[in-house]
């Protein structure tokens, strides 16, 4: 029997809350995987250090131009929204501590995620179009173990590393552009930054940045192992994995802030 | 449908585009989970097996797919290589030897090197042979093992496939809609045609069929029983 536009309207909502329920189980399905196979996934060594090139090294031009850039624009709207009502030595110390906790780790992910979360899915979603992953599994060799973990692992390590060259890149673009253009002077600037400065600030920036790349690296290869239907699929997969990368940082971001803030080091 | 394949036996499965022949293969390797029905491989069910003895059994099993599915992160050696590197202790330089003793079987000697973007598709296919041999398989299964090859190219695969079938006397299942193929390298033919098998018999058996669909689809005729698609 044929549903009528009716009944499968009112079905919409059920459908849909379905799928993303079953989307949601497939991954914790993949992450209990990963978290098995990481042991035996740690092994393939060079794998692992090819992958943390290649998210790493690869991504780190990338970051260090996003972090000068976002540097420079943090001294530029805290002097301007500082003028006439906060001292010009708070600039360092807004500045520091806006990239060291929030702007360094969110936007390093960011942007890895859209580079390295597409090449993961459209790299793992053309091996399965192609039955490269098929005949992995025929070879008896886990592609969990032998793709997804290297991946994950290299993420996992080389976010919070991009993020320590992202704060340091990041405060100096701001101590640039406060030194060269806002007549701040270098002592000002690093004078503020000391001020108040707090270690727990930076340990919680890099705590965000390893559950970024864990994000990162679980949608990259959820969404790519899953795909299907030739270049077509592989493009959708690759959209997904970046859109919900993306997403999943910035909630993922809340939880932790509030988290991180309000009870670890509250 | 029931289909039995014995030790040492040859069998082609033929069938249209669409039948479902490939998840036949997919189901044998136990890449795809039934929804009904059993497989079993020496007694065993499939389907019944944990990932770990899954990936086990597959050691015992070889399979070429259908565009070679070569890894194009690796070179031609490492991809036939990467069953004994994972599973065997061997060491590297007895790896390279076994390695190169695969690639000289399918004609492909020396090609260690290059990379699976550079090979023809013929070439592609029997590298895909060599690396699904590399283990010693007791079974293969071949999918379409000759679709996409000029004709020369197709006869070596089909020689090769019956070499290994008749000197190493490895149990093999192919499925294909090449005819020419089909009568080759099989002992029995089946055809699969609306989810069942709907004739079995050795290569001459076939051939002198009467049954006007299975007539149709050897023949390679639009006009019969079997509606295009």
């Amino acid at each position: 029997m044929s549903e009528t536009g009716a009944e499968a309207a009112a079905a919409w909502p059920q459908r849909f809350l379905l799928a993303r329920l079953q989307n949601a189980g497939e991954v914790f399905i993949l992450l209990g995987s990963i978290l098995r196979e990481l042991p035996a996934g740690m092994q393939k060594l060079p794998l692992v250090v090819n992958q943390m090139a290649a998210i790493g090294i690869g991504s780190m031009p990338l970051a260090i131009i996003v972090a000068l850039f976002t540097g420079a624009v943090a001294a530029v709207q805290a002097s301007y929204q500082f003028r006439d009502y906060v001292p010009m030595i708070y600039l360092g110390t807004v500045i520091g501590k806006s990239v060291v906790i929030e702007l360094g780790p969110v936007l390093t992910a960011l942007v890895v995620g859209g580079r390295v979360g597409a090449s993961v899915a459209a790299e793992l979603g053309t091996m399965r179009v192609t039955e490269q992953i098929d005949a992995m599994e025929t070879l008896g060799i886990s592609p969990v173990r032998y793709l997804v973990v290297p991946r994950f692992v290299a993420a996992i390590v080389m976010l919070p590393v991009l993020t320590i060259f992202a704060d340091v890149v990041a405060i100096f673009g701001g101590y640039l552009v406060s030194v060269l253009t806002l007549d701040v002077s270098g002592h000002t600037f690093v004078s503020g930054l000391k001020l108040y400065f707090k270690v727990q600030d930076v340990i919680s920036g890099l705590i965000k940045a390893f559950f970024f790349g864990m994000i990162i690296a679980t949608m990259g290869c959820h969404y790519g192992l899953r795909s299907e239907g030739g270049a077509e699929g592989v493009g959708e997969a690759t959209t997904r994995a970046v859109v919900a990368s993306c997403l999943l940082i910035l909630i993922v971001d809340y939880l932790l802030a509030s988290f991180l803030f309000r009870v670890l080091f509250a | 449908m029931d289909l039995t394949v014995a030790r040492g036996e040859s069998l082609v499965v033929i069938g249209r585009s669409g039948t479902g022949k490939s998840v036949l293969l997919k189901h044998a390797v136990g890449l795809i989970r039934p929804d009904r029905g059993t497989v079993r491989v020496n007694g065993i069910d499939v389907n019944s097996l944990g990932e770990a003895e899954l990936l086990a059994l597959r050691e015992q099993m070889g399979m070429l797919f259908q565009g070679g599915a070569l890894f194009d992160s690796m070179s031609v050696g490492e991809n036939v290589g990467i069953a004994l590197r994972e599973h065997t202790p061997m060491p590297e330089r007895q790896i390279d030897l076994v390695v190169a003793e695969k690639l000289a079987l399918v004609g492909l000697a020396g090609t260690e090197a290059l990379r699976p973007s550079s090979l023809s598709g013929g070439m592609k296919k029997r590298a895909a042979l060599a690396r699904a041999l590399a283990m010693n398989p007791k079974i293969m299964f071949y999918d379409e093992p000759t679709t996409g090859l000029d004709p020369i190219t197709a006869d070596v695969i089909n020689r090769l496939i019956r070499r290994l079938q008749e000197r190493l006397k490895i149990t093999s299942i192919a499925v294909t809609h090449d005819m020419r193929s089909a009568y080759h390298i099989a002992d029995r033919i089946a055809m699969l045609h609306e989810g069942r098998i709907h004739a079995v018999g050795a290569p001459a058996e076939i051939q002198a069929t009467r049954d006007p669909a299975l007539r149709q689809f050897i023949e390679g005729s639009s006009e019969g029983p079997l509606l295009p698609t």
